[in-house]
């Protein structure tokens, strides 16, 4: 029989806010153990939130960039459950009347075919802490808690169940990051945990209209390790539907270095949250002027941008998706054009030689020593003929050494092209002087020995000769004497 | 407040010595005597030279749910018997901003929970006239404070009663004020959408100027009002011009002792007497009021409980083996019997299945009950009850009968479910001597008129 998956994503974001949601403390990554706490964080008998408002900007800005419908009124509820790292015994959330509802997310899948993912809700909500398990200097039965993160605002992103595949999940996480990254409100980053993604999948026969029982997966911290899960859970699903077995509803935890699922003990999660909404926070209005003014800030998005560059710099599709991927790559592709450098020739060069350093060197492009305008200038040299692209290669890679300017590399190198037809010329005869074998195939048809021929004129001149030019002389050349 | 003879660390001495002759009343839980001498001579000091606040030679007794940093902050619960604040409450920032003298923390019912102070895990609170009585609850030791003359003024904490009953029972002046009007900073929660920090006075004069220090939107809590604060004191004692008053039929029933009864048709004809228009009102929504109140307040005193786990502060069950084990004996030995039994009530109104029966209709009943004090205020301008059905009864006559306990507050409630202020105010006495108090209740932030009816009422009683 074949079957497909029914996969709904829950994606946590951490917003890059620097302060928490509800106090005043940091929110930096790494730092010491329990240095960014204070009453409120820590839950201290007395103690009430009060909400950040460019927490709540931030979770209005993806809202709008996923189409959802900004509530005017929104209320926040307590989520109760006990565990060592929630410091209230209960997480302070949106439950009924979230902020932002019904939105959507295209992906676009390798077929090229596009498809969009219903965006249920997407609400505010604050981290939990983290309790540390280090063997090495915990007993046994205990646990240490850091509670820097406890109160770190997060969104989280609830989409339908429209998924049907582990690459769609895959897709719909990449444009998710993208999106949280152009939006400047979460760096995206999986690793780390600023980015979460928790999975309920079913499956069910192809063709029937009723979803099948669904399991909850957690803890799958990377891109790859999402696919990998869902495969799992998928084939796991199906193998068990085969031999007839029913499904537990049950929420399951990915063992990376296994391999495998296995089930989240159930004293680990609570059955019942017992919600209600949160007596110490007033419900959050959003004006209409506030959520506009949010609006008018937000940065181009991706699919515009895209679709914008193929427009406006007639650049191919797959050049316009590879540039847009990410903002700043973006932004530093157009303040290359900006700058005066051809469209096309500065797509090459961001999507070749630049995007292979920041991989390299695993880099932000905003740590890139080569700024657009050096670039621009580079470009520049190509495009009037002074240096040949060949050249350009050797210059960029003396520019990221020394940031010293391509003009002033090209001068202080002598790597001015020649494109004096007599020097050129010269050289030309010279070559063709020195390999009479080789001019002798030629002239018998042999017509791939033009290469030959120009490498030992750009050998002889060092790489400085203008190939065009090098092949036209050669081509006339050896066809003049022929007649 | 002002002593003209009396030196003012001569004052707190004097207080701090009624503390001591005084042990079995159980009122206070922490007495900071030598602290607040020094600080009374700094206070002293300023006010000769001038530079006094408004509440300069005022000795303040804190009921034992306000957070003074670095002060016991214990609730009168074994679960935070060695825990020490590490910050102030709002209230506590403004009163000493104001040179208002701290002098200890009060006894209460642990976690604000009880009507009678039998539920402190310290000692019972004994009624100051009576021994063998209650002062009331939760907030009798602030009450019987000021009641026994061992303080000036007191803070005490009202979700459903818990300021205006043991002011009623003690026979002193206690003010619930609007929801919103002071800040909750610092107030350990029960139930966070009824709970009001409030004054205790000898006087309304008393309460009055401790409400114009305590009051006004705090940064730190995001339900405090933005409305604007006036003077309390002002024009207190000049009686208002007109003014109507309703007497709510539901609470007058065949329940009520008939002394305060009484009291009531005396406080009825001043009124009358003074050229006030005095009405006959309904609240139709009041029989469901201690029904909804004990949903609601369980509900969020369930979940404001939950935090202590003895994971970070406070009392911790030794020996556990895991977590579970902590939590389950940490919260059985470091609760008392009616918190727990509060908690459960309330993890059980919100549990799936019971919500919508119980949570979400007592908060539609709410919405009614709000709605009935809309309509009658259009009318009204202030409306007098009894503040209990009955004068301070005796110790162990109700602990061990919860739903007769809570049926003392069937007058008190509805103030917090509808966030509207009321005041107590002592009414005379019964055959036993016993202190009878009778509440006005007032518009929302209207406690400038609430207050000026209370001085009316006062000076007439007299
Ligand atoms: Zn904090």
């Amino acid at each position: 029989m074949e079957y497909e998956a029914i996969i709904g994503l829950e994606v946590h974001c951490q917003l890059s806010t620097q302060s928490k949601i509800f106090c005043g403390c940091k929110t930096d990554f790494g730092a010491q153990q329990n240095t960014q706490v204070c009453p409120v964080c820590l839950g201290m008998p007395g103690v009430l939130p009060v909400l950040n408002r460019r927490a709540v900007e931030f979770a209005i800005r993806m809202g709008l960039a996923t189409h959802c419908r900004i509530a005017e009124h929104s209320i926040f509820a307590r989520k109760n459950y006990f565990y060592p790292d929630l410091p209230k015994g209960y997480q302070i959330s949106q439950y009924e009347e979230p902020l932002c509802e019904d939105g959507y997310l295209e992906i676009e899948l390798e077929s090229g075919e596009k498809k969009r993912i219903h965006i249920i809700r997407i609400h505010l909500e604050e981290d939990a802490g983290k309790s540390v398990h280090a063997e090495d200097y915990v007993s046994e039965n205990e646990t240490l808690i850091d509670l820097n993160r406890c109160g770190v605002p997060l969104i989280e992103i609830v989409s339908g169940p429209d998924i049907r595949s582990p690459r769609e999940a895959y897709h719909y996480l990449v444009r998710i990051r993208q999106l949280v990254r152009y939006l400047e409100i979460c760096d995206g980053n999986m690793e780390q945990g600023s980015l979460r993604c928790d999975a309920n999948i079913s499956v069910r026969p192809k063709g029937q209209d009723a979803f099948g029982v669904k399991t909850e997966l957690k803890n799958m911290n990377s891109f790859r390790n999402v696919e990998r899960a869902l495969e799992y859970e998928i084939q796991r699903q199906i193998a068990m539907l085969e031999r007839g077995e029913p499904i537990q509803q049950e929420t399951l935890l990915w063992d990376a270095a296994r391999n495998r699922v296995v089930p989240m003990r159930s004293k680990e999660y609570a059955h019942d949250y017992r919600y209600f909404p949160e007596p110490d926070l007033v419900p959050l209005m959003i004006s209409s002027e506030w959520r506009q003014a949010i609006a008018a800030q937000l940065p181009e998005l991706p699919v515009a941008r895209r679709e914008r560059f193929v427009r406006d710099y007639r650049l191919p599709e797959y050049d316009a998706a590879v540039l847009t991927e990410e903002k700043p790559v973006a932004d530093y592709f157009e303040a290359v054009v900006k700058a005066g450098a051809d469209a096309k020739q500065a797509s090459n060069w961001v999507m070749g030689d630049v995007l292979r350093v920041l991989k390299e060197e695993k880099i932000e492009i905003s740590a890139f020593p080569v700024k657009p305008e050096a670039l621009a200038e580079m470009i520049q040299l190509i495009t009037d003929g002074t240096i040949s692209s060949k050249l350009a290669k050797t210059v960029f890679e003396e520019m990221r050494k020394t940031q010293k300017s391509a003009k002033q590399i090209v001068e202080e190198k002598g790597l001015v092209q020649i494109t004096d037809t007599g020097a050129i010329e010269r050289v030309v005869d010279e070559v063709l002087a020195a390999n009479p074998k080789e001019v002798e195939r030629y002239r018998q048809g042999e017509e791939k020995l033009i290469g030959f021929f120009v490498g030992q004129v750009m050998r002889a001149t060092r790489g400085k000769a203008n190939p065009q030019m090098v092949n036209q002389l050669l081509r006339q050349k050896l066809s003049r004497q022929d007649g | 407040m002002t002593s003209g003879e009396l030196s003012l660390p001569d004052l707190v001495e004097f207080y701090a010595r009624r503390i001591e002759a005084e042990p079995s009343l159980n009122a206070f839980l922490d007495v900071y005597a030598e602290e607040a001498i020094d600080r009374a001579r700094q206070v002293q000091e300023k006010w000769r030279s001038g530079e006094a606040a408004p509440l300069a030679g005022a000795v303040l007794a804190i009921k034992d749910n306000i957070a003074i940093q670095g002060k016991k902050l214990t609730c009168a619960s074994r679960i935070l018997a060695d825990f020490v604040s590490p910050y102030n409450a709002t209230v506590i920032e403004r009163l000493l901003a104001a040179d208002a003298i701290i002098l200890g923390k009060t006894n209460m019912d642990e976690f604000a929970m009880g009507s009678s102070n039998e539920n402190s895990a310290v000692a019972p609170v004994h009624h100051p006239h009576d021994p063998e009585r209650v002062p009331g609850g939760s907030s009798g030791g602030s009450a019987v404070a000021v009641a026994a003359d061992l303080c000036t003024a007191a803070l005490g904490s009202d979700t459903g009663g818990s300021i205006r009953q043991p002011a009623a029972f003690c026979g002193v002046v206690g003010l619930k004020p609007t929801y919103g009007r002071v800040s909750r900073f610092g107030l350990v929660a029960f139930a966070s959408s009824l709970d009001q920090i409030g004054p205790f006075g000898r006087n309304v004069e008393d309460v009055a100027r401790l409400l114009n220090v305590i009051s006004g939107h705090d940064p730190m809590d995001s339900t405090s009002a933005p409305d604007p604060v006036p003077d309390f004191t002002q024009n207190l004692h000049t009686p208002p011009e007109s003014l109507t008053i309703g007497l709510p039929v539901e609470y007058l029933s065949d329940e009520v002792q008939p002394e305060i009864v009484q009291a009531i048709e005396t406080a009825k004809s001043l009124f009358a007497d003074a050229g006030y228009s005095v009405r006959e009102v309904h609240l139709p929504m009041t029989e469901y009021c201690i029904a909804a109140y004990y949903i609601i307040c369980t509900a969020e005193a369930s979940s404001n409980l939950a935090r202590y786990d003895g994971a970070r502060y406070g009392y911790r069950a030794a020996g556990a083996q895991d977590l579970e084990e902590m939590y389950r004996r940490t919260r059985s030995e470091g609760f008392g019997k009616e918190v727990k039994r509060r908690i459960m009530l309330g993890t059980y109104v919100l549990s799936a299945g019971y919500y919508d029966a119980y949570y979400r209709r007592a908060l539609k009943v709410r919405t009614l009950i709000r709605r009935d004090f809309n309509q009658v205020f259009e009318a009204c301008d202030v409306l007098l009850t009894p503040t209990t059905p009955t004068t301070a009864f005796r110790m162990g006559e109700k602990v061990q009968d919860p739903v007769s306990m809570y049926l003392s507050d069937i007058f008190t409630v509805s103030a917090n479910l509808a966030g509207i202020p009321a005041i107590s105010v002592p009414a005379g006495t019964d055959a036993q001597g016993l202190p009878i108090g009778v509440q006005l209740l007032g518009r929302p932030f209207d406690e400038a008129t609430l207050l000026r009816t209370a001085a009316f009422l006062e000076s007439h009683l007299k």
